[in-house]
Formats: C-alpha cells, sequence, structure tokens
C-alpha cells in the first residue's frame, strides 16, 4: 500500500480564482460586498435601498446570483445601475469563476463600489470567497433571534450584520438583544445594523459606513 | 448541497496527482474537515459515490477525520472547545479568544494499492 502526500485545500481552485479576481479589484480600486443571508430576508430591497441612497455619491455595479430568473437583476436596473444576472440554474452558492466571468459583462472603469447579491442560503456560500473585501450577512426578525446559532460559520464568515425587518419587531417574537448577543458569540467582531426597507430606517447608518469603508476613510 | 462541488473539487485534485493507473487503485482519500467547516460527511460521502459511479475510482472511500473547534483564549491563555461554535474561553469564560481549529476543508492523502496487492 503506498500512501501519498497531498495536503492540499479542497477549495484551492476557488480561492486562487478570488486572488485573482481581487487583484482585479485592487488594479480598479474597486471595494466589493457580498452580500448573503437566507431566501426572504431581504437583500435585494437592502440592496435597492442602499443603491438609491449611493449612486449619487458613488459609481456602484451590481452582480445579482439566482437560482433561476432575472428578477432581482431587473429590479436593480430600474435604478439605472450597471447589473448583470448570474443564474445558477440549481446551483446554491456562487463560486469565484462565476464571478469572474460576470465581470467581463461590466465596465469596471470609474466604478467604486461593486455588490454582489449571493443566492439566498445561509449555508454554502459561507465556504466560497469571492474576492470579496467582505461579506455582509442580512438576518431578518422574522428569521427568529436564534439563526447565528444555528448557521455559524456564515456570521463567522461575516464582517457586518444586518438586521432587517425591525418595522416587525411589534409583531414577532425574536428579540433584537438576543440576536444581537447570538450574533456576537460566534463572531465579536461583527459590526451591526438594524434596518427597515419599510420605514428606511436604519439604511443611512448602513449605508454612510459602507460609503466611508469604499472610501477609504477608515 | 454544496457538498457536491466540494466532491467534484476532491476529484479535480486526485486527477491532477494521480495518474490514470494509480486513480484505477486508489483505496481512499483521506480528508480533514473542521466541525464549523459547515459541511455533512453523509452528504459529501453521497455526493462522492455519485460522481464515482462507472468510473475508476468507484472503489474508493473517503476516509473523513473531523476536526473540532478550538479557540485559544487570550486572556487566560488556554485552549478550549465547545460543539457549537461559540466564541467564548469555557476555561475563564472570557469571549476574547481566536479560533485555532475547525474550518479545516483539505485532502490530507491517498492510499494506492500497490498493482501486485490490487491484482490478488
Amino acid at each position: 500500500m503506498n500512501v501519498i502526500t497531498v495536503e492540499r485545500k479542497i477549495l484551492e481552485k476557488n480561492d486562487e480564482v478570488a486572488r485573482q479576481n481581487r487583484v482585479l479589484f485592487a488594479m480598479h480600486d474597486l471595494f466589493v460586498i457580498n452580500l448573503v443571508s437566507s431566501p426572504g430576508s431581504g437583500k435585494t430591497s437592502i440592496l435597492e435601498y442602499t443603491l438609491k441612497h449611493l449612486r449619487k455619491e458613488i459609481n456602484v455595479a451590481v452582480i445579482e446570483g439566482d437560482v433561476q430568473t432575472d428578477l432581482d437583476a431587473q429590479r436593480v436596473a430600474a435604478l439605472n445601475v450597471p447589473v448583470v444576472q448570474i443564474v445558477t440554474k440549481g446551483g446554491c452558492h456562487l463560486e469565484a469563476s462565476l464571478v469572474r466571468d460576470a465581470l467581463s459583462s461590466i465596465n469596471l472603469s470609474g466604478v467604486q463600489l461593486l455588490i454582489i447579491e449571493n443566492v439566498g442560503n445561509l449555508v454554502c456560500p459561507a465556504n466560497y470567497d469571492l474576492g470579496e473585501a467582505m461579506k455582509v450577512v442580512v438576518a431578518s426578525t422574522t428569521e427568529g433571534d436564534d439563526k447565528p446559532l444555528k448557521y455559524p460559520a456564515m456570521f463567522r464568515n461575516a464582517s457586518v450584520l444586518l438586521i432587517n425587518k425591525i418595522d416587525l419587531l411589534p409583531y414577532v417574537d425574536s428579540k433584537v438583544e438576543a440576536l444581537k448577543k447570538n450574533a456576537l458569540s460566534v463572531n465579536p467582531l461583527l459590526q451591526i445594523f438594524e434596518t427597515s426597507c419599510v420605514t428606511g430606517e436604519g439604511i443611512r447608518e448602513w449605508s454612510n459606513w459602507l460609503l466611508a469603508h469604499c472610501l477609504h476613510q477608515v | 448541497m454544496h457538498e457536491l462541488s466540494i466532491a467534484q473539487n476532491i476529484l479535480e485534485i486526485v486527477a491532477e496527482r494521480l495518474t490514470a493507473d494509480q486513480r484505477e487503485h486508489v483505496k481512499s482519500i483521506k480528508l480533514r474537515v473542521g466541525e464549523q467547516a459547515g459541511v455533512v460527511a453523509e452528504s459529501l460521502q453521497f455526493g462522492f459515490h455519485a460522481l464515482t459511479e462507472s468510473t475508476p475510482l468507484q472503489a474508493s472511500v473517503l476516509e473523513i477525520e473531523r476536526v473540532p473547534f478550538v479557540v485559544q483564549c487570550q486572556k487566560c491563555g488556554g485552549q478550549s472547545t465547545n460543539d457549537a461554535g461559540i466564541f467564548f474561553c469555557s476555561l475563564c469564560n472570557s469571549d476574547n479568544v481566536r479560533m485555532i481549529s475547525g474550518d479545516e476543508l483539505e485532502v490530507i492523502a491517498f492510499e494506492v494499492f500497490d498493482e501486485k496487492e490490487a491484482t490478488i
């Protein structure tokens, strides 16, 4: 019997493409975030609100990832923001190579912020680096305040948590303080914002924070 | 179900590292998978078998070593573990800890029969 030692990361190919993406982003001085969450948490609504807030300040482009349809890309295009839709046709996450291929459809010159909206899934996207500067995870109040404990990898790999649908707090059992405590227990460094895409609450704070990072002011 | 994609990545590493002849004789592929890597061992086995059926690797198996989630406390210096992936030192109750293992996702080695053994 021969034992052949390998010692390689299983996802090293993805990591390598992510590294190349990161080099490309750096060449264009492009700040990139990877927006992740479970389906229905309000990612696309947050994206729309964020774009409305930021599009007058900086040039933004969007990559949309969905299992099927270009409905989200249509919503973004309606805001006159350049957008490319990736349809994964069953794939449960975006991979770095899909993002690389989508980038060929975007004119990156002048773009300062690229927002990648991942497939709605709190498990699989956690493993796949796309080359982003940071992952931003959305958890809505209707999902329950124990989500970070159930899906710790995603919350651990994220830099920012947006607690969305806070306008619904009077009607649900979730407690914002419990959600924050649970999230910080798996990632003490998480930056947390509370948002509502009905009242618009918190969008300004989150968007300004993102803008400051994008412009290297922090 | 990203385990299928992970299994595909394992097969690509096999294809790069082993000759066609060696691939016929793989007994096992040893993996190291962290408890907090977000990978279900059973799903990975299922995906691997689905992809290797009727191929030279069909008799091979995945041997998965699970690596516990371990944190190093920045306050008391101790190491501790918990099943939930919580950033917490169970020795001194501090939350000022650094993760030192638990998110591994690696191919460690292939175990390959010698031709002589394989023909027995």
